[in-house]
């Protein structure tokens, strides 16, 4: 059983999003020449291109890493089902609540293509799941803000699904396999979900003078902690460094933050909302954005333990787990049963 | 804990009449809940029109040690490719 209870490490570290501070076990990056000889073989097949499949040998490291890094992917997948399964039952009409059931099920769908690509590193799936109920677990923070009005799908669905797109598209390409299909079946549905969330902004933008201020308001709250998603910058971390050689990520929490705010700001503008940032401006001799700072005292509180949801979230998800454990057995004890009476006729 | 459900390899034969793919793994009590759950997450825009499962622990595979005497062999037999027989360019047909 791998240890979960290190993710708020270095500061810095890990992979963004849906993974927040993924901490590798290193302590320096090592050259190709200092490697032992069958870490410098897996590292040179990683370097070809050549993908790591579970029969694989593989330093215990990178093993150890990617189930931290997919687990906490997957749990973030699960608990980010329940900031929408509020709304499910207060849609505003019977296609929209169609719609989000169906986003939600695509998010358990996305948990559980996540769980099995981690077990195969040699983890149950049961495991990861105590992990999470036992608070031991990290997902992304993301989810520990609440969801207030309608447009809170929407701006879900617009900037933070989009900034899990942005940050899984190139996790299709990463050197562990499992993981890498995984994450092409992920992709290929979640801009389903961006789009159904910019549909939503759309129709409330069109709409009378106080849907309009509903969508900027779920754009004002949401703004700031779909900038934090990608995690601080890595510049200087030694877990990302790691993570970037062993090609378990691709891009720096800065780069790809960078990427969520020039394509979202011009969306913004075309719904005609605001981005909540005085400091937002066009610098055209770089061709990006340039926005303010993030306060990342937030994010770390709210990594700990400390949002706005947290404790509703863990308690939501435990209840929910706890409350199948009868029709899970029961399905187990008909199927033993059932089994034990083919043997008897055979 | 409860004990675990076992876990099943999902096998999919798409709607292009094509031979039936791996596209994943899920846990299920027994084989008829494995197909049941494979059509909800596996199946949910038209990837599909037939389902296979398997248990995991039924499958038999090679393991990557194997690589070399299993695969090797057929390296050094390019005659088994036709490019391998270079025709006259008036050789129609073949």
């Amino acid at each position: 059983m791998p240890c979960f209870d290190d993710v708020v490490g270095e500061p810095g570290g890990g992979v963004s999003v849906y993974a927040q501070l993924v901490d590798t076990g290193a302590q320096r990056l090592r050259a190709l020449e200092d490697l032992p000889p069958q870490e410098r073989e897996f590292q040179q097949r990683i370097d070809a291109g050549t993908k790591i499949e579970p029969k694989d040998w593989m330093p215990e490291g990178y093993r150890k890493t990617l189930v931290r890094q997919i687990s906490q992917h997957a749990h973030s997948e699960i608990v980010g089902q329940l900031p929408e399964a509020n709304w499910v039952t207060r849609a505003p009409t019977l296609q929209r609540k169609a719609i989000l059931l169906a986003k939600i099920q695509d998010e358990a769908g996305h948990g559980l293509y996540l769980y099995s690509a981690a077990e195969t590193l040699g983890v149950s799936r049961d495991e990861l799941l105590a992990a999470l109920h036992a608070g031991k677990a990290k997902y992304s923070s993301i989810f520990n803000y609440p969801t207030l009005s309608w447009a809170d799908m929407g701006a879900i669905g617009w900037l933070v699904d989009g900034s899990a797109i942005i940050n899984q598209i190139p996790l299709c390409r990463c050197s562990y396999g499992p993981y890498a299909r995984a994450m092409v079946r992920v992709c290929k549905e979640e801009s389903f979900h961006a789009r159904q969330g910019y549909d939503i902004m759309m129709a409330l933008c069109k709409g009378s003078a106080e849907q309009r201020q509903m969508a900027q308001d779920a754009l004002n709250r949401w703004w700031w902690p779909s900038l934090m998603m990608f995690g601080p910058s890595d510049r200087d971390s030694v877990n990302s460094a790691q993570s970037a050689q062993w090609r378990i990520k691709l891009f720096s929490n800065d780069e790809l933050r960078q990427r969520m705010v020039d394509q979202t700001v011009p969306q913004a503008e075309r719904l005609g909302l605001t981005i909540p940032d005085p400091a937002l401006r066009w610098n055209e001799d770089t061709g990006h954005y340039e926005f303010g700072e993030i306060d990342w005292t937030e994010f770390h509180d709210v990594l700990k333990g400390n949002g706005p949801c947290n404790r509703e979230r863990l308690r939501t998800r435990v209840q929910a787990y706890e409350d199948g454990a009868w029709f899970r057995d029961g399905l187990l004890a008909h199927a033993e049963k059932q089994a034990a009476r083919r043997s008897l006729a055979a | 804990m409860s004990k675990e459900w076992p876990l099943w390899e999902i096998f999919i034969r798409s709607q292009h009449g094509l031979a039936h793919k791996h596209v994943g793994s899920l846990h299920a009590p027994d084989a008829g809940m494995a197909v049941n759950n494979a059509r909800d997450v596996y199946t949910r825009r038209n990837e599909g029109v037939s389902i296979w499962v398997v248990r995991a622990s039924d499958i038999t595979s090679s393991s990557p040690g194997d690589k070399a005497p299993l695969f090797d062999p057929s390296n050094s037999k390019i005659y088994r490719h036709p490019t391998f027989f270079p025709m006259p360019d008036d050789v129609k047909n073949l």
